[in-house]
């Protein structure tokens, strides 16, 4: 198999026997199945279990695989999944679902306002350049609540709708677009402590108009 | 349209997915309030980062653990039909 075989053609090749497309597949996906793990359980070892989790599976279940999505979504599904069972077993909630009893009561009269307003001295394209940004997006990123930093994993870092979000937590679309809403205000704010330039910031007290 | 409200239509402003008339309202609102414009932009560029973030690289030693273990696994139980 040639390195630019596509996914479909290496999944053909595993499903025919072949290991060294199967390795292939997984030197390919590898770094976005360890990320997601990472990003949604913050924590090294955890994120190593799901990652390995999740490829041993796709072995015991490539023969199974009807290719309805492709490699990469089957193998994410597989992961998130993996991921999911291990937040619900640290919380001792194995049967329960993510969706809590009190959930109904976080309502958007209870957001909370932003405090710190500011210009950011750099845009985006500047900032992705510089490797301190990195770790300041994953410390703000575990800062939140694990229900919190799920939702905006999975919509805003992977890109799934909200609607595959709430499927794939088993939440409903009104608690997911709750919870990516806190979820991006706060890291807002996080990230604009840091990156905000103090000469354009803007005092809460002017923010109470109409 | 006040702040709080606007603060609540955020997601859907942010995404594209707002109303019309709703979004009217909404870039009415911000032309005449800066920290809400601020907030928005704050908003905007926050995602943006997070989606452009780099993924991970693996550990080395588990990296090399993780394909061991799958060649074991293939070896011992290949998946073939």
């Amino acid at each position: 198999m040639k390195p630019s075989s596509s996914d479909t053609e290496l999944v053909h090749a595993a499903k025919a026997g072949d290991l060294a497309a199967f390795e292939a597949l997984t030197t390919r996906h590898e770094r976005r199945i360890y990320s997601l793990a990472y990003r949604m359980l913050q924590s090294p070892q955890d994120a190593e279990d799901v990652t390995q989790q999740a490829f041993l599976s796709a072995v015991e279940n490539l023969a199974q695989f009807r290719e309805e999505a492709s490699f990469a979504t089957w193998l994410y599904r597989i992961a998130t999944f993996a991921a999911l069972k291990v937040i619900r077993k640290r919380k001792g909630l194995v049967t329960v679902s993510l969706e809590e009893a009190t959930e109904a009561r976080e309502d958007y009269d209870s957001i909370p306002h932003p405090e710190y307003i500011a210009d950011w001295k750099q845009s985006p394209e500047q900032l992705v350049e510089r490797h301190e940004t990195q770790r300041l997006l994953e410390d703000a990123l575990a800062l939140l609540d694990d229900k919190h930093r799920l939702v905006f994993v999975l919509r805003d870092v992977e890109g799934l709708s909200v609607r595959e979000t709430a499927t794939t937590l088993g939440l409903s679309e009104a608690n997911v677009k709750m919870r990516l809403l806190r979820a991006r205000l706060q890291l807002r704010e996080q990230l604009t402590r840091t990156l905000g330039d103090p000469a354009t910031r803007i005092e809460r007290s002017h923010h109470h108009h109409e | 349209m006040k702040c709080e409200e606007l603060l609540k239509m955020l997601n859907e402003y942010v995404d594209g997915t707002v109303d019309p008339a709703i979004c009217e309202e909404f870039e009415k609102h911000m032309a005449g309030c800066n920290p809400c414009q601020v907030v928005v932009d704050n908003i905007r560029q926050t995602i943006t980062l997070y989606k452009n973030g780099q993924p991970y690289a693996l550990p080395l030693e588990f990296r090399a653990k993780l394909h061991a273990t799958l060649r074991e696994r293939w070896l011992e139980r290949p998946p073939v039909r």
